[in-house]
């Protein structure tokens, strides 16, 4: 089917209210799934590098399986298995869930090896200092491994918002749940997708512009 | 007379099999300034990291100010003390390393400052009086917002040293602090620590700097295979080497 462009314009402004709400959802999700990946995440990468055997043992096992599954698998496990194990959550809460899990594995292992990477010398000046562990975690460690795992962590942000489009299949009216619905009514296929398409990139566009400006300013002077 | 600031007692440390100190009994009092030397892996470096809890040690005592360091006896038992202790009692002790080990992402006023604020509690705006204090003791007062990267060798040590000694510690500890540098910029830092020795400092250095351990120090230290080999006064050791060892050692040293 053909369509002028005056009637594209036309359904996308009839559409204008959904597709912002839905991207307003893609954008909740993404981000819940960050922020909460990434505090878990630093706690897995402090495990794996700190950690005594057992718990290296367990945050290495934790990581491995989480990142050999499928997102896919995760998001429809954290929804329907949870479900009936008798957690009830809402789609929205067992996507992002699902999310946070899988980004935690891939930032605990960026956190492992920023941590490795920075020189022994540092923990033990600090520790001559008198500073306890978490002193030196705090004010040494984390504000080094910070810039260190910043392009990476851009690059895993990203990938959430990407992987924020499979909520949609246990009926999480994200952006792309919202631009199906509007196309299923208007059969416009090509140009709803390729808007969506468009707003993905916008939203990714931003966040890597907006780390790499943090990468600027946290630069270390020499 | 005087306590002493140090006391080890029979300090032994394994690492595995390898018995790398074989039981060294040594003291220090208020204002000396002791250099050990001694040909590498002879346990110079390891018993100053023992000496502020850098690496654990196998046996016997380290007392610093009349505190047992690291371990105590409970019913008979050697125990480990908490992290926490331990890190109050490195406190007890300064310490500048062969590498400076600045932190990078902070100034020169910061690095020394971040002791000060969050290991002595002490506020803000004190805690930088003293850290300008220190870096216009060493001479880099104008350089107190350079980062380390922005620093040479020698005026990064000059900070690694200063912001040890801003803590106040009962002794200083230095593990060969030129030995990372160019030629050029050794005295420099060497200047600092013989002001500190004038002031009365208590100061123990590992070093290769034979012609600074003969001129600075009140007492050195020869340490071979882990043991003491020889201690006493720099002018006695240096031209009336007791053991062969040690007059080998220091017929193989450059005296400049």
């Amino acid at each position: 089917m053909d369509f002028t462009l005056t009637q594209i314009l036309h359904q996308l402004w009839i559409a204008r209210i959904p597709i912002v709400q839905g991207l307003g959802v893609t954008m909740a999700a993404a981000a819940l799934a960050i922020v909460a990946g990434s505090v878990l995440g630093v706690g897995v990468g402090l495990a794996l590098t700190y950690g005594t055997r057992t718990l290296r043992w367990l945050t290495r096992a934790y990581t491995d399986f989480i990142r050999g599954t499928p997102v896919l698998v995760l998001v429809l496990a954290s929804y329907y298995i949870l479900g009936a194990a008798g957690v009830q959550l809402s789609p929205f809460q067992a996507g992002v869930l699902a999310l946070a899990v899988f980004c935690s594995s891939h930032v605990g292992e960026i956190v492992r090896g920023a941590l490795q990477a920075i020189p022994i010398g540092q923990i033990e000046a600090a520790k001559a200092i008198g500073l306890t562990f978490p002193q030196t975690f705090r004010y040494v460690l984390l504000p080094l491994a910070i810039r260190q795992v910043l392009p990476t962590w851009v690059n895993t942000a990203a990938e959430m918002v990407k992987a924020s489009t499979l909520l949609s299949i246990i009926g999480v009216g994200d952006l792309l749940l919202a631009s199906q619905e509007v196309i299923s009514r208007t059969f416009m296929s090509l140009p709803f997708y390729f808007f969506a398409g468009f707003l993905y990139f916008t939203v990714n566009f931003a966040i890597e512009h907006f780390g790499r400006y943090v990468e600027r300013k946290t630069q270390i002077p020499s | 007379m005087a306590s002493n600031i140090l006391e080890i007692q029979n300090l032994h440390k394994r690492f595995g099999a390898v018995e790398v100190l074989k039981g060294i009994d040594c003291a220090m009092k208020q204002g000396d300034v002791v250099c050990v030397i001694g040909s590498s892996g002879s346990g110079k470096t390891t018993m100053l990291r023992c000496i502020n809890m850098l690496e654990d040690f196998s046996e016997g005592t380290i007392r610093i100010d009349d505190q047992d360091i690291g371990y105590e006896i409970r019913n008979g038992v050697r125990r480990r003390k908490s992290e926490k202790e331990i890190a109050r009692q490195r406190a007890l002790t300064g310490m500048a390393f062969q590498q400076f080990n600045l932190f990078p992402h902070m100034t020169a006023t910061e690095n020394i400052m971040l002791g000060l604020v969050k290991v002595k509690n002490m506020h803000r705006d004190q805690a930088h009086a003293i850290a300008e204090k220190w870096l216009d003791r060493v001479g880099l007062l104008e350089r107190r917002d350079y980062y380390p990267g922005q620093l040479s060798g020698g005026q990064q040590q000059r900070v690694a040293i200063a912001r040890a000694i801003a803590m106040s510690p009962k002794l200083m500890l230095f593990d060969e602090v030129t030995s990372a540098l160019d030629p050029e910029l050794v005295n420099e830092v060497l200047l600092v620590i013989k002001d500190l020795a004038r002031e009365g400092m208590t100061m123990l250095l590992v070093t290769h700097e034979m012609r600074f351990a003969f001129e600075v120090s009140s007492r050195v230290i020869f340490m071979n295979q882990g043991r003491i080999g020889e201690e006493g006064d720099p002018r006695e050791m240096f031209l009336n080497p007791k053991t062969e060892r040690l007059a080998e050692f220091l017929k193989s040293s450059t005296f400049n």
